[in-house]
């Protein structure tokens, strides 16, 4: 019962800690986003001085960037992120919000792919160690962490939309047909990590003294496996999900860009390049929440994984 | 004055991506089954030779050679920023917004001004009064009818500060249009007024011989006003918007698609035969290119570069590259040394460059040499050539060298300066070859410098730390002035700080006159002062390159690059005519289709506007009518009469710029 209402008095500490790191990225993204040269109207075709004023008016530009800062973060408080500056018949919230379903589709569905093939795969390899199927795995898991993605994703295009025929080369419209490719080609890379992740402390776990114990009990082996190697084995795939799912939601920029798909990620990457302060804003924002979160989220499922953290000394 | 940069910015997260991504492909498609695979797309019937184009007297096609299903998929490259035609900026949006919208004034598909919205127009004598009747037939897609009060709200709405509008200053050749965008004077005050229910009268600043091309600009487009009052800023979503044009907006699902379909209240419907239009925005050229080869894409809006050889190979049909009104060239800061007052120095770095060599190896799509600022393809308009153009590359690079030696630089003491570019692929391989060229022929050590795109814009026109620069400039336009004001004294995009009175005074000059030929003959001399001055180093003109379905007729290869849906349609494919293609035979036709020249579409005799167009009898008449709806207007006529009766078409549109010429 201790136990229990100091890990809430945490959580809620956790929760409250948001706020002031929330702020910080902010003011920080804020002001840097306004070092950088050039603003939104800036292109090669040049404008007329009024027709210039009357954008910056638009846009309240033309204020002091202190009066800017304290407009938004006032915005940002009723979670208004304003019109998009690129984007002019869509508000961030409207982007944010249809981009956001894109991404978080993928995105998790790639982790829970990554997850279960991973572990599967690392598992095997760790049962087999040495054998030939161990070295197959792991040799393959390797290439699937130095290949990046980009190049993946070309081929599978050409060899499975192309030729064959059999799914879309790029785009999207929400059928599963679409989601294939780009889910397949996100989780490669986090499923060859999980693999060997998995299979290096499933090997650590199975020399264990307590392994040894429960063999010595005289336990099946699938039982020590399931009951007593399996959870401590997944440990550190489990502090690695967090930020691994926040970089799947966030950092697919590039698969996004080779399906085009319309996530999150390219507003992040056009937005800063044309200068898009309220949409390059919107989406830091969004990412900063997401992944404090998810780290949130991960340090809860640990402690609940594992029984040797427990958070009764911190707060 | 009114222009869009050339964007290549857009390709730069992806350079280090091409880099890969082309060698794995090209890796594969040689290994793998490239024959098999057109076999395949032969069968599937998406890439099939079309039946032959057959007109009728309207110049539109015969019902039985057309395919059952009108739909196109277009890449349109990019997201559009908006489709609130007022705001709209940027291509993808002016190519949606010509579908949707219809201005005072359209474009032919050879990118001719024709009637728009407005059935014909007279021009005063002094060319500040333009009276512009309207269809009576013409209706929003509400079933409203167009009416002289839509333009006007347009115009207003456009003009008003309060619209924010980046694009009006296309209509700063109007009266008071200066001072309401200042704010100065309310919208109302601008010189635009319905005489009645039909007719619509502008008034202008200053004669603007082009100004008819700037009316099927978006920002002069009319816009429906109950319901812009009625939904504000979402005046433009799906189901809000109220449009005049060929097609109504159905859907927007954003960063996906935008689907038009035909607007049953067009005046035109009945020559509308594309029933739906699909735009998409692919940001990658080769996911685009891989969605052509699977057939679910009918019009790329490029081609990925570095592919060139492989697609004349294997899409000879569906590669069309045409030249675009664009120019690429390299500035000189002349407020900085080395180059301030050293027109010797300027002139060797022009001279030493291969233009030859940089458009086959460098932009390798069939560029075009250039030796002056203006591009090919503006009518009755002729740029000066200089005299080293006809030189041979030998003569200029001994030129070079006695210039560059004349100087003052030689090997042991060389002559050293940045060249400056915006990231991105194209700009990255032009200055590492000018530079290794400029080392070859005369030694200068010129170093190279990539900046984000808008630092570079900034560092460019601030003239502080450029030397070399990248430039280039795509007209929305076709008029020389566009390109020549660029160089003007303050001039906002001078970025190379040139300043000559005499040449400020031959702008002035220009932008007065009306009469064509003095004025044509004024900007000759305007671009030959510039030319000898030297502020710029002219390299090549742009093409366009896109992949085209062979089926998909109708439209042409213009320099504007501007292609309205109406105009197009599918054919039929050849082999619904003949099933059962046997192997022997579709040997036969790929030897003729390698034969043939990539784009044949172009050289289609598709007059295309509808039933105002008759087919021409004889080239005489054709002259004349071609004169007649040009945009010069004979001067010694009291009112210029432009309607559709003399409206009549070029029978064959052979500019004699073919794509096989442009590659040769």
């Amino acid at each position: 019962m201790i136990q229990d209402s100091s890990m809430a008095r945490h959580m809620l500490w956790r929760l409250l800690g948001l706020i002031p790191t929330l702020l910080m990225l902010i003011t920080v993204a804020f002001f840097l986003m306004r070092v950088a040269p050039g603003g939104p109207f800036d292109s090669e075709m040049l404008l007329p001085a009024e027709i210039e004023a009357n954008l910056n008016a638009k846009y309240h530009l033309d204020e002091s960037l202190l009066q800017q800062y304290f407009r938004y973060i006032s915005q940002v408080a009723v979670l208004d992120f304003g019109p998009s500056i690129q984007y002019k018949d869509w508000t961030v919230n409207e982007l944010i919000g249809q981009g956001m379903r894109v991404s978080l589709t993928i995105g998790l569905a790639a982790m829970v792919l990554a997850f279960v093939v991973g572990t599967l795969l690392g598992i095997i390899a760790a049962l087999r160690q040495n054998t030939r199927a161990d070295y197959l795995l792991m040799g393959v898991a390797m290439l699937g962490i130095s290949i990046p993605n980009f190049v993946i994703a070309p081929i599978l295009i050409l060899l499975l939309a192309v030729y064959a025929g059999w799914l879309p080369a790029g785009g999207w419209d929400w059928s599963i047909a679409s989601m294939v490719l780009p889910v397949v080609t996100l989780s490669l890379p986090v499923t060859a990590y999980i693999a060997r992740l998995t299979r290096g402390s499933m090997i650590e776990v199975m020399h264990s003294n307590f392994i040894r114990s429960a063999r010595a009990k005289g336990l099946p082996e699938r039982v020590v496996i399931r009951r007593h190697a399996l959870r401590p084995a997944l440990l550190p795939v489990i502090s690695f999900l967090g930020p691994a799912t926040a970089g799947m939601i966030s950092g697919s920029v590039i698969i996004e860009r080779i399906f085009s798909i319309p996530g999150l990620g390219s507003y992040f990457v056009q937005g800063a390049l044309n200068r898009d302060y309220t949409l390059v804003m919107g989406v830091v924002i969004f990412y900063g929440v997401l992944i404090i979160l998810l780290n949130f989220l991960v340090d809860m499922v640990y402690a609940w994984f594992n029984p040797k953290v427990r958070y009764d000394e911190t707060s | 004055m009114q222009n869009r940069s050339i964007k290549n910015g857009i390709y730069d997260s992806v350079i280090f991506l091409r880099q890969f991504v082309l060698p794995a492909s090209l890796i594969l498609l040689l290994g793998a089954c490239g024959d098999d695979y057109r076999e395949k797309l032969a069968n599937r019937g998406s890439h099939a030779r079309p039946v032959e184009l057959i007109l009728n007297e309207v110049g539109r096609p015969i019902p039985s050679i057309l395919e059952r299903q009108q739909e196109l998929h277009r890449d349109n490259g990019q997201e559009p920023q908006t489709l609130d035609p007022h705001l709209a900026e940027g291509l993808p949006a002016a190519h949606i917004l010509r579908d949707l919208f219809e201005g005072l004034t359209a474009e032919s598909p050879d990118g001719r001004i024709v009637p728009g919205a407005a059935f014909r127009w007279n021009i005063s004598r002094d060319g500040k009064t333009y009276t512009f009747y309207l269809r009576r037939d013409a209706y929003w897609s509400n079933g409203d009818p167009v009416t002289a009060e839509d333009f006007v709200y347009g115009l207003r709405r456009s003009a008003d500060p309060a619209t924010a509008s980046k694009y009006a200053q296309v209509l700063l050749p109007i009266e008071n249009a200066a001072e309401v965008l200042a704010g100065d004077l309310p919208p109302s005050e601008l010189g635009v007024t319905a005489m009645d229910e039909f007719t619509l009268q502008i008034s202008m600043r200053d004669p603007t011989p082009y100004f008819l091309a700037l009316l099927s600009h978006s920002s002069t487009y009319p816009v429906h006003r109950a319901s812009v009052q009625e939904h504000g800023s979402a005046f433009s979503r799906p189901g809000n918007l109220v449009s005049n044009g060929a097609y109504v907006l159905s859907e927007w699902v954003i960063r996906s698609r935008i689907e038009l379909v035909k607007n049953k209240n067009y005046w035109d419907a009945e020559h509308v035969i594309l029933e739906k239009v699909n735009y998409y925005p692919f940001e990658d050229q080769s996911t685009a290119l891989k969605r052509f080869r699977a057939g679910k894409l009918h019009w790329t809006s490029e081609v990925p570069n570095n592919q060139f050889k492989w697609l004349q190979e294997h899409y000879p049909d569906e590669l069309v590259i045409s030249p675009w009104l664009g120019s690429y060239y390299f500035g000189f800061n002349l407020e900085r040394e080395p180059f301030i007052e050293n027109l010797g120095l300027r002139k060797a770095l022009m001279l030493a460059l291969d233009r030859d060599l940089l458009t086959e190896k460098v932009t390798q799509f069939g560029e075009l040499p250039s030796f002056t600022l203006v591009p090919p393809g503006i009518r009755d308009y002729i740029s000066p050539v200089p005299e080293w153009a006809e030189w041979t590359q030998a003569e200029r690079e001994k030129e070079a060298r006695r210039l560059y030696a004349m100087a003052g630089y030689s090997e042991e003491n060389p002559l050293e300066f940045e060249i400056r570019y915006s990231a991105g692929e194209y700009n990255k391989k032009m200055a590492l070859a000018a530079a290794s060229l400029w080392k070859q022929v005369l030694g200068v050590q010129a170093t190279l410098l990539n900046e984000e795109s808008k630092v570079f814009l900034q560092n460019k026109q601030q003239k502080i730390v450029t030397q070399v620069f990248q430039a280039g400039w795509i007209s929305d336009y076709a008029d020389p002035y566009s390109f020549l004001n660029l160089f003007r004294t303050g001039h906002g995009r001078n970025d190379y700080g040139y300043s000559n009175s005499l040449y400020d005074a031959l702008l002035d000059e220009v932008a007065a006159e009306r009469i064509p030929s003095i004025r044509r003959r004024l900007m000759f001399e305007t671009e030959r002062l510039l030319l000898s001055d030297v502020p710029f180093i002219p390299l090549y003109t742009y093409v366009t390159k896109r992949m085209v379905n062979p089926r998909l007729k109708g439209w042409q290869s213009n320099v504007m690059d501007h292609h309205y849906s109406k105009h197009m349609f599918f054919l039929k494919a050849a082999s619904d005519e003949a099933p059962a293609t046997t192997a022997e035979t579709r040997v036969v036709e790929t030897e003729e289709q390698n034969s043939r020249i990539p784009g044949s579409a172009q050289e289609m005799t598709v007059p295309g506007e509808g039933d105002d167009v008759i087919l021409a009898e004889d080239d005489a008449e054709t002259a004349e009518a071609g004169q007649a709806q040009g945009l010069d207007l004979p001067p010694d006529e009291k009112e210029t009469d432009v309607s559709n009766e003399n409206m009549l078409p070029e029978a064959v549109t052979d500019d004699g710029t073919t794509p096989e010429d442009l590659l040769e």
